[in-house]
């Protein structure tokens, strides 16, 4: 059935310039990272001195310490309330899911300034100090919205059939939750922690807003560093931190496809 | 068996399903037939306890179950897409039903073998859904629903995503299988071929109501109304005086010779179809068409075009409607 179609040779080499495009700046990071020079412009000899001195670095310590303290908070509450909106969404009338629907997901639409604003007229008016705990609240609140719409697509894909069948079969709610609904969204609230968790990891504009003295995220710092020159320490860290994310994606994509011989399936649904 | 008396389904005040009153017999294989729209799956859905009649009552044994929750009601729903549970296997998902219902792990095994071995699905047992073709998933899904042994066993077009050959080889089975396990089966497709195939009974349907009831020997001979006659096999409708009357295609004969026939014609086409013969007829003084089966002994030769007589027995007559 399947004929091997014949593409035009420009069409190779333009997905090669858009690869070159998006890796380039992210590869001379990297590359840079590994240079013994403390100048940009020129190489000298590879080394790993920087990844030394980053953790010797108290300050670099600190600001992961916190980005990890507020990126597992988030993520935990973000992907429950997120997983329970989907989940309780599915049981009011339609016009009601669309409104609610689109609520839930305007987050994801609004800039990111406006949220952070937003979240620091809250903050100052209810007198709430700023710290890591501000910081945790929104990124919480912008992290519900991805975990609502992958959990959600998740839910819909399924379809009601089988939760009927389970029911028909004499499951009762919770018994047809625990042995089919949750294993079939299982996926989606895993790929959903995961990008919850990524988008509050590298979120700048937010934290700064929301942040106080005591409470500085990688980004921040980062943002502090460069803006006294871009130092190989830095491109060291923002290395680590590429690592560490594409690291956890792969690892979540290899659990899944592990389990029980199902059909590979995407973790990211775009 | 079970019993619907006053049935009525309403959606957002629109007619669904007409107050329908029902006993279906103990072993009986029962099809609700009907065009799609009709309202024959809402029906099964309530038996089942996946909607809530606007009003009525549906008993199961003299115990009326309108209330109860599906996963309280004693019967089983073969689903149209199968429904099978995806992260299990064949094995897991037919023990479902009886892990719920917490039988002893002995005759949970006894059960699952009875079930794979009467749908031949032994090889398969270690297999999950995706790894198996339209028609083992059907046989998966019917041996869910006969595992827990159920008083009725409720089919919703299981067999309508299949292709012909599969299908009639299905049909067959299922057949089969009803008689072996003496379950009353009530069953839902748009197909009346399988309808008339498998069934004890009929109810054709449309527009939500019920248009007969009968076996399929009824239905055929003597339809009660003009929907009936159209929508089970062929059928000519006369009229004649206001009223109509019905006769089917076999039950014509064409004439080189239209003296003494009661209506006269011209040839439109001729259709081969090996095992029967047909011929289309435009009618003189009317603007219809009828089909008329020739018996296979008859070697006669017919051009397009050619006038016919078309007559038939008065008895063969099937006068439909109030």
């Amino acid at each position: 059935m399947h004929t091997k179609r014949k593409n035009h040779p420009l069409l190779g080499i333009h997905s090669l310039l858009v690869m070159i495009f998006i890796y380039v700046p992210i590869g001379f990071i990297i590359a840079y990272s590994f240079n013994s020079s403390r100048l940009a412009a020129d190489w000298s000899g590879f080394t790993l001195d920087w990844y030394v001195s980053l953790f010797n670095n108290r300050r670099v310590m600190e600001a992961l310490g916190n980005t990890l303290t507020v990126a597992i908070a988030a993520t935990v509450v973000s992907t429950l309330l997120g997983t329970l909106a989907a989940l309780s969404i599915r049981s009011v009338g339609r016009k009601t899911k669309a409104g609610m629907g689109g609520l839930l997901y305007l987050p994801i639409i609004i800039p990111d300034i406006i949220m952070g604003l937003s979240l620091l007229v809250l903050f100052t008016q209810f007198h709430i100090p700023l710290g890591k705990l501000t910081i945790i609240i929104a990124h919480i609140t912008f992290c519900i919205s991805y975990v609502y719409v992958i959990v959600s697509t998740r839910l819909a894909g399924m379809g009601g059939q089988l939760e009927e069948a389970a029911q028909d079969l004499g499951a009762n709610a919770w018994q047809t939750f625990r042995h089919v609904t949750l294993p079939q969204i299982t996926p989606g609230i895993i790929s959903g922690a995961l990008i919850a968790f990524t988008m509050s990891l590298d979120d700048f504009m937010v934290s700064f807003f929301v942040s106080g003295p005591s409470s500085t995220t990688l980004p921040i710092y980062i943002y502090g560093q460069v803006k006294r020159g871009i130092s190989p320490e830095i491109n060291a860290l923002c290395t680590l931190l590429i690592l560490v994310s594409v690291t956890l994606i792969f690892l979540a994509q290899f659990v899944l496809n592990r389990g029980k011989g199902q059909k590979k399936q995407s973790v990211l649904p775009f | 068996m079970i019993e619907l008396s006053g049935v009525e389904k309403q959606f957002a005040g629109q007619v669904v399903v007409h107050p329908l009153s029902l006993t279906i017999k103990e072993g009986e294989f029962l099809t609700l037939l009907g065009p799609s729209g009709c309202g024959k799956t809402t029906i099964l859905r309530m038996i089942a306890g996946f909607e809530q009649p606007t009003s009525g009552q549906i008993l199961l044994d003299g115990t009326d179950l309108t209330s109860l929750p599906p996963n309280r009601r004693d019967l089983n729903l073969v689903f149209q897409h199968y429904a099978l549970f995806p992260h299990m296997t064949v094995e897991d998902n037919i023990a479902f039903g009886l892990k719920m219902k917490k039988l002893p792990p002995k005759e949970q095994r006894k059960r699952i073998d009875e079930a794979v071995t009467m749908t031949q699905l032994t090889a398969l047992v270690k297999r999950y859904p995706h790894q198996l073709s339209g028609g083992q998933q059907q046989r998966v899904a019917i041996a869910r629903a006969i595992a827990n042994k159920p008083k009725v066993l409720l089919l919703d077009e299981p067999l309508g995503a299949l292709d012909l050959q599969l299908r009639k080889n299905l049909q067959s089975e299922l057949k089969h299988l009803q008689r072996s396990l003496g379950i009353t089966f009530v069953y839902v497709t748009h197909d009346q071929e399988e309808a008339m195939m498998l069934s004890d009974r009929i109810v054709i349907m449309n527009s939500g109501k019920v248009e007969q009831i009968g076996t399929p020997r009824e239905i055929y001979a003597t339809p009660k109304t003009l929907f009936s006659a159209t929508f089970v096999g062929e059928n000519n409708i006369f009229s004649l005086d206001g009223r109509l009357f019905a006769v089917r295609p076999e039950k014509l004969s064409v004439e080189r010779n239209p003296e003494g026939c009661k209506r006269v014609g011209e040839v439109m086409d001729v259709l081969y179809l090996g095992s029967i013969h047909k011929l289309v007829v435009q009618l003189e003084d009317e603007p219809m068409t009828v089909s008329v089966v020739l018996d296979i002994s008859d070697e006669r030769p017919w051009t397009i075009g050619e006038k016919v007589g078309v007559n038939w027995k008065t008895e063969n007559e099937v006068v439909i409607g109030p």
